[in-house]
């Protein structure tokens, strides 16, 4: 069986539904980054698999943007996750419900 | 330079008033200097205009539309040149007594200022050439008289009465503006210049009377002047319409029936005020501007009569409340209401001329008594009550001389001026309708009542109040000017008024279809015996009743209680005005305010707290709608077409 372009895009589409499913429904603050990452990467696999197969590089280069992106967001997110623990002592989501009427 | 001398008229008293107005105010001395000294220059100019060959001055335009012209200009005619010298030399009289009466008043300033607008708008209203221009002056007499009214305005029923005066006035007003767009309206043209005023008359009066057989003036030869371009024809009701709308400005300023209710109020305003204003002049000027359009009023036989029946009832009405009054100014007031029907009844019964010469040397006499009578208040140091004086005759004696010749003047004494003007004008009732003859006489019977009643309470007896057994008299600036008065009032019959404004009315149509009865011209028996014989009985019946009185011996209560008009305005008029009022509130507050502007806003933050549950503050639940909402937003733009 050949691998075409639709099987990458169903990979990936599994990888955001599995993404997303994390984000709506884990608790803990650092799993929920986690599956953002899943989600981030499901958009490179759907970016490299048409560069892939329409033969030119274009989604290539941006792949490796969004990396180095995706790298500095971390970096800046788990920072802001380290200081939202010291401040409330949780990272369970159910417990950050303050911003509301 | 000659045809600019006349704007000086205007110029000298507004300038005075500005000046006063802006600076001079505080500076006593130098504002009656201004003010008497515009109002000199004034009267001045009126002799030279009146005796002299001063041309009225060429109109400036001031409005220019098509279909509407209004200039600024002025009308050089017998009936203007009259009044004016009435206005002017009554009125710089007037300016001098106020120099001794109000000699004592901290804000005398003010009061000088007030009087030279009122200079100012009273020669603009006597000279005016059209009918807007006159109501540009007439409101300006109006805001005077509010000023000068209030001019204590610390007490409270003088600040009231001024409010009454300038309501009942812009009440007035309304219906004179509606006169004057009528007016404008049938005739295409706003000017009240005599020439142009008789071919308007004649081209109108053909389709009024019919048959042309008893109307030898209205041929219909008429020439053609620019007023009559793109005219509505005139229909009896809007002549009718137009004529009672111009007769509501002469309701409201000369205070006629039912709106008579300002002029004894206004009394509450300094005493030389009463005399200027609310007697000798501004009052007047309804009564001047009937003479002024009488051409017009011509044209409505309708509005004719009723001219002439709200004049003889305010005449009979007014003699009747002033019979039981005890405040000295409110007697005259009454008294004033009661001419000026006179006159209003004279005009109504096609008589002008009578009407003018009544106001002339009303204006003589009226405000002789009034100034007498504020020489006595001063005597007395400010008391009104006539039942508080007594014994003044021999104590006052050049106050009570004057105020005694202006009483028999105004009673209709011969030789005074009163009685040649009175039975001039009751015997233009008379060839009009003898109902109206008959009414008048009565008046005259009452008004001999009451002032010589008003004379034998407050001078004559014994002095009833510690106040009146040491009275002071007036300095001489203030009985200077009385004697001049009285002597106008004593000669005022015989300078040949009558012949002066009778010429003047022979250059007017007449009314010749009499109203009602038949008309037939009244004799010697009529004119001068009948009323002199009901004079008589007044001063008699008076004598009678009132010698050696110390209490009043008639207690009429509604005639003391001027027939409780002001209770059933009160109650009526003011009342249904609060209802009104409260009704519109509640409509304000509840309606407008509660459901529209306050429904309004209830209803977005109604919105805002439904939709505010959907901020519950779970991050995964923002995330949940969120991605739902992406996945709806592709479901749409992929699939849905």
């Amino acid at each position: 069986m050949e691998i075409t372009l639709n099987h990458y895009l169903a990979v990936a589409a599994i990888l955001f539904a599995i993404g997303l499913m994390g984000v709506i429904m884990r608790r803990n603050l650092i799993i929920i980054y986690m599956s953002l990452e899943i989600m981030l990467q499901a958009a490179n696999l759907t970016f490299v698999a048409f560069s892939r197969f329409n033969g030119h590089l274009d989604g290539q280069v941006f792949v490796f943007f969004v990396i180095t992106v995706a790298a500095a967001e971390v970096a800046v997110g788990l920072a802001l996750i380290v200081a939202l623990y010291r401040l409330k002592r949780t990272t369970q989501i159910q417990d950050l419900t303050s911003l509301k009427f | 330079m000659e045809q600019y001398v006349a704007w000086f008229l205007l110029i000298a008293p507004l300038a005075a008033a500005i000046a006063i107005l802006l600076h001079l105010h505080r500076k006593a001395e130098m504002a009656i200097f201004a003010s008497i000294g515009s109002a000199a220059l004034c009267f001045l100019i009126a002799v030279a205009v009146a005796f002299g060959e001063i041309p009225a001055p060429t109109p400036f335009e001031w409005i220019s539309l098509p279909g509407l012209n209004v200039d600024i200009g002025m009308i050089f005619d017998p009936l203007s040149k009259g009044m004016l010298l009435v206005v002017t030399g009554v009125g710089l009289l007037i300016h001098i007594y106020s120099y001794g009466y109000m000699a004592h008043d901290p804000s005398k300033g003010r009061f000088f200022g007030g009087l030279s607008i009122f200079m100012f708008s009273m020669t603009g209203i006597t000279l005016a050439d059209n009918l807007i221009e006159m109501f540009l002056f007439w409101e300006g007499v109006g805001l005077s008289s509010y000023l000068l009214i209030g001019f204590w305005y610390e007490k409270e029923s003088a600040a009231k009465a001024a409010n009454k005066a300038f309501v009942c006035n812009r009440l007035a007003d309304f219906g004179f503006m509606i006169g004057i767009l009528t007016f404008w309206f049938l005739m295409g043209t706003v000017s009240v210049q005599p020439d142009q005023l008789q071919p308007i008359y004649q081209q109108n009066a053909l389709p009024m009377f019919g048959s042309t057989g008893d109307h030898p003036s209205t041929t219909p030869t008429a020439p053609d002047s620019p007023a009559t371009h793109q005219r509505i024809a005139p229909n009896a009701l809007l002549l009718t319409i137009m004529v009672i709308g111009l007769f509501c400005g002469c309701v409201g300023k000369s205070a006629m029936f039912p709106l008579h209710v300002w002029l004894p109020d206004a009394m509450e305003g300094p005493t030389p005020v009463s005399a200027l204003i609310h007697a000798a002049t501004m009052v007047a000027a309804g009564v001047y501007m009937l003479c002024r359009v009488y051409p017009l009023l011509l044209l409505s036989e309708m509005g004719m009569f009723l001219i002439a029946c709200i004049g003889c009832f305010t005449a009979i009405f007014a003699a009747l409340i002033a019979v039981q009054q005890n405040d000295i100014k409110r007697i005259l007031a009454y008294s004033t209401l009661s001419q000026l029907g006179y006159m209003v009844m004279a005009v109504g019964c096609g008589g002008p001329d009578a009407a003018m010469f009544h106001l002339t040397t009303h204006a003589f006499f009226k405000a002789l008594l009034f100034l007498a009578a504020g020489s006595v208040i001063h005597a007395l140091h400010d008391e009104q009550d006539i039942w508080k004086m007594g014994g003044l005759w021999n104590k006052i004696p050049l106050t009570f001389a004057t105020f005694a010749i202006g009483m028999l003047a105004l009673s209709g004494v011969p030789p005074f001026a009163g009685f040649w003007s009175k039975d001039y004008l009751l015997s233009a009732a008379y060839a009009r309708n003898p109902a109206f003859y008959a009414v008048g006489v009565v008046t005259a019977g009452l008004t001999a009542f009451y002032m010589t009643r008003l004379v034998i309470v407050a001078f004559f007896g014994p002095a009833r109040t510690p106040a009146a057994e040491h009275p002071h008299e007036s300095p001489k600036v203030m009985t200077i000017p009385l004697i001049l008065l009285a002597i106008l009032s004593v000669i005022g019959g015989f300078i040949g008024l009558e012949t002066y404004y009778h010429d003047w009315a022979q250059t007017l149509p007449t009314l010749e279809r009499p109203l009602g009865a038949v008309a037939s011209p009244a004799n010697f028996f009529i004119e001068s015996v009948v009323p002199l014989f009901f004079v008589v009985l007044g001063l008699g019946s008076a004598y009678a009743l009132y010698w050696n009185c110390k209490t009043d011996p008639l207690d009429i209560k509604i005639l003391a209680g001027k027939f409780y008009f002001d209770e059933f305005y009160d109650r009526q008029i003011v009342g249904g005005q609060q209802m009104t009022a409260r009704f519109l509130n509640w409509i304000d507050s509840w309606i407008l305010d509660g459901l529209i502007i306050r429904g309004a806003a209830y209803v977005s933050v109604g919105i805002g707290e439904i939709f505010r549950l959907f901020q519950t503050g779970s991050l995964q639940g923002y995330a949940f709608l969120f991605s739902l909402g992406g996945i709806i937003l592709i479901y749409f733009t992929l699939f849905a077409h």
